[in-house]
């Protein structure tokens, strides 16, 4: 259980992924954020309206998946780096995962870095196609790392260092 | 030689620093007393981003929001900060002593905010004396302000919000953590940052106590036994854990040594994490003129703190008779801030801690994200 683990359960991802469908159509944002706490940067930062919370500044988030882009912006904002963006349209049989990173050394683009689970277990190599750069004021970079498609809802860390270059 | 002051605040961090700002801009004269070299209280250690709304500057890093109040309430005329100076007596007709260096300092204020903040709490346990054993604050001055690298492999205890962030701070800084442990069957924290450190390889540990630390001259392991629902240690389910380092989390306490001298009528309240003082809406301790706000009034978050520093601001300088319309209005609108931050579901238990200061007459302090356990 996410409370005694730190873990998301199936269940509790089931309830926030973006449906199969809206996947198809390109990049979308999938915010893991499950408890109310009192926190609202994410509403603000996106342009698209497409992050609601009702009134309660203490409300969980909750995506309208057919008004966001992907753009990711809500992704480098979020303290709780809970923000995901996964796009199952990048490649033939990969997917685009971008998580939030704030660890050195950085990798750089095209290079391979292990990608973890939510358990922090290793997945395999992945390639990173970009490392955008979090500003010196926000210092959340973003790791673009192309996974295969079946494990867009399964690679949510990279390890930090240790990058290949093959 | 005693020094008249007009408003007083003792403690520099979000509170003392949001509440020296708002008096000030109400048209009072402000000293601030702060022990440390440098005003910011715990912001000045927090690399992470701050949660909360965007008027408490949310998803700004805890040292950045630090350093913007700094630079604000430097740049006004009517406010001077005092470093290293530490506040060591609040006497019953009000004069406050202090340490600066070698110099004792009296003061006599009108009206005085006391924001000292909160201490850290310690747990027994056979060898906790052993060099390495280290307390979170510790480890994040070490790492954050210092710069130094506190450890190669560390235990961490306690899985509060602290015991999470500051785990993820040491992966940060490259020290390894062998795992979390946590007595309670739930991690205390948020689970945002828990799932943080577990999906970069942190076990968190629940229903797990430390029993003993070892090691000849400083921490070379510690043995870790799983508790029972009473919080009894099972025999046999011993793990042994090497580590340089052991970091306790294990909550904190209001820093009230100086609401006690001035004669503050004090209550303990669980839920508050000790003793605080009793309040007024205004944030006003049962000794008229003294105000108290942030940690100090109970634990809770920097993004409250910064709320009651205001309040108890122009609270302070509305009794004194500046801007008393403007300084009401805009008590009001901290007051509504306040409310919201605190309506959240964690509230709920609390709720039994806010009725039991309320029947004494004093207020609604809701202790809701508590960064202890
Ligand atoms: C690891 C960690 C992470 C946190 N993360 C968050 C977060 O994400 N979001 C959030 O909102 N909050 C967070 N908090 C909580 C937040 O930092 C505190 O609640 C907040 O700093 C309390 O503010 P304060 O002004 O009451 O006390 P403090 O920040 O403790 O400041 C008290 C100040 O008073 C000074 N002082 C004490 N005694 C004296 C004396 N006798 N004379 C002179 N000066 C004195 C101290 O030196 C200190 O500078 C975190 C805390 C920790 C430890
Ligand atoms: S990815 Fe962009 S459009 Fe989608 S929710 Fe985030 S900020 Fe809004
Ligand atoms: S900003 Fe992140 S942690 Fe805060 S509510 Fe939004 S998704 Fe959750």
């Amino acid at each position: 259980m996410l409370i005694s683990t730190g873990i998301p359960t199936e269940e509790d991802l089931q309830g926030v992924m973006p449906p199969a469908q809206r996947r198809k159509l390109g990049p979308v944002a999938m915010a893991e954020c499950f408890q109310k706490i009192p926190c609202n940067p994410c509403v603000a930062a996106c342009r698209q309206k497409a992050i609601t919370m009702g009134n309660d500044i203490n409300e969980c988030p909750k995506i309208d998946f057919d008004l966001c882009t992907g753009c990711g912006v809500c992704l480098t904002k979020c303290p709780g780096l809970a923000i995901f963006i996964i796009d199952e349209t990048y490649g033939a049989d990969t997917a685009l995962v971008k998580l939030p990173f704030e660890y050195l050394p950085l990798p750089q683009a095209g290079q391979y870095a292990m990608g973890l689970n939510r358990a922090g277990e290793e997945l395999g190599w992945f390639k990173v196609v970009q490392v955008i750069k979090g500003s010196a004021r926000n210092l959340t970079h973003t790791i673009c790392l192309e996974v295969p498609k079946e494990l867009s809802m399964e690679v949510r860390n990279i390890r930090e260092g240790g990058y290949r270059d093959e | 030689m005693i020094r008249n002051v007009e408003v007083l605040v003792v403690g520099g961090g979000p509170a003392g620093l949001c509440a020296a700002q708002a008096a000030a801009s109400m048209g009072a004269k402000v000293t601030m007393l702060e022990r440390d070299y440098v005003p910011g209280g715990q912001l000045v250690k927090q690399t992470h981003k701050f949660f909360g709304s965007e008027k408490q500057h949310a998803g700004e890093r805890g040292f950045q929001i630090g350093r913007m109040l700094l630079d604000e309430i430097q740049a006004d005329p009517n406010i001077e900060i005092l470093p290293e100076t530490t506040a060591l007596g609040c006497y019953e007709d009000g004069v406050i002593t202090a340490l600066q260096g070698d110099k004792h300092l009296k003061f006599r204020p009108e009206r005085t905010i006391l924001a000292t903040g909160a201490a850290e709490k310690f747990l027994a346990f056979p060898g906790n004396d052993l060099p390495g054993v280290y307390g979170a604050g510790a480890v994040q001055t070490l790492m954050n302000v210092a710069g130094v690298k506190p450890a190669q492999r560390v235990l961490m205890v306690g899985s509060g919000n602290i015991g999470l962030i500051v785990s993820y701070q040491l992966k940060q800084a490259g020290v390894e953590v062998a795992g979390v442990v946590e007595a309670a069957p739930r991690i205390g924290g948020y689970l945002v940052h828990a799932a943080k450190i577990r999906r970069a390889g942190i076990p968190i540990l629940t229903g797990w106590t430390v029993k003993e630390a070892f090691g000849k001259e400083q921490v070379e392991g510690a043995v870790i036994c799983q508790l029972d629902d009473k919080f009894q240690q099972i025999p046999g389910t011993e793990k042994t854990i090497a580590c340089d380092a052991i970091c306790l989390a294990v909550g904190l306490t209001p820093l009230t040594e100086l609401c006690w001298q001035a004669g503050c009528e004090m209550k303990y309240i669980r839920e508050l994490s000790g003793h605080v003082p009793v309040v007024s809406d205004d944030l006003e301790t049962t000794k008229a003129g003294i105000y108290a706000a942030g940690d100090v009034t109970g634990i809770e978050e920097a993004s409250s703190a910064m709320v009651e520093g205001k309040i108890a601001g122009y609270s302070a300088a509305a009794s004194l008779g500046h801007s008393p319309e403007e300084a009401a209005r805009l008590r009001q609108e901290a007051m509504e801030e306040l409310r919201q931050l605190r309506s959240g579901p964690t509230g709920g238990k609390i709720n039994a801690g806010i009725e039991k200061v309320k029947q004494d007459g004093g207020v609604v302090h809701v202790n809701l994200y508590r960064y202890s356990h």
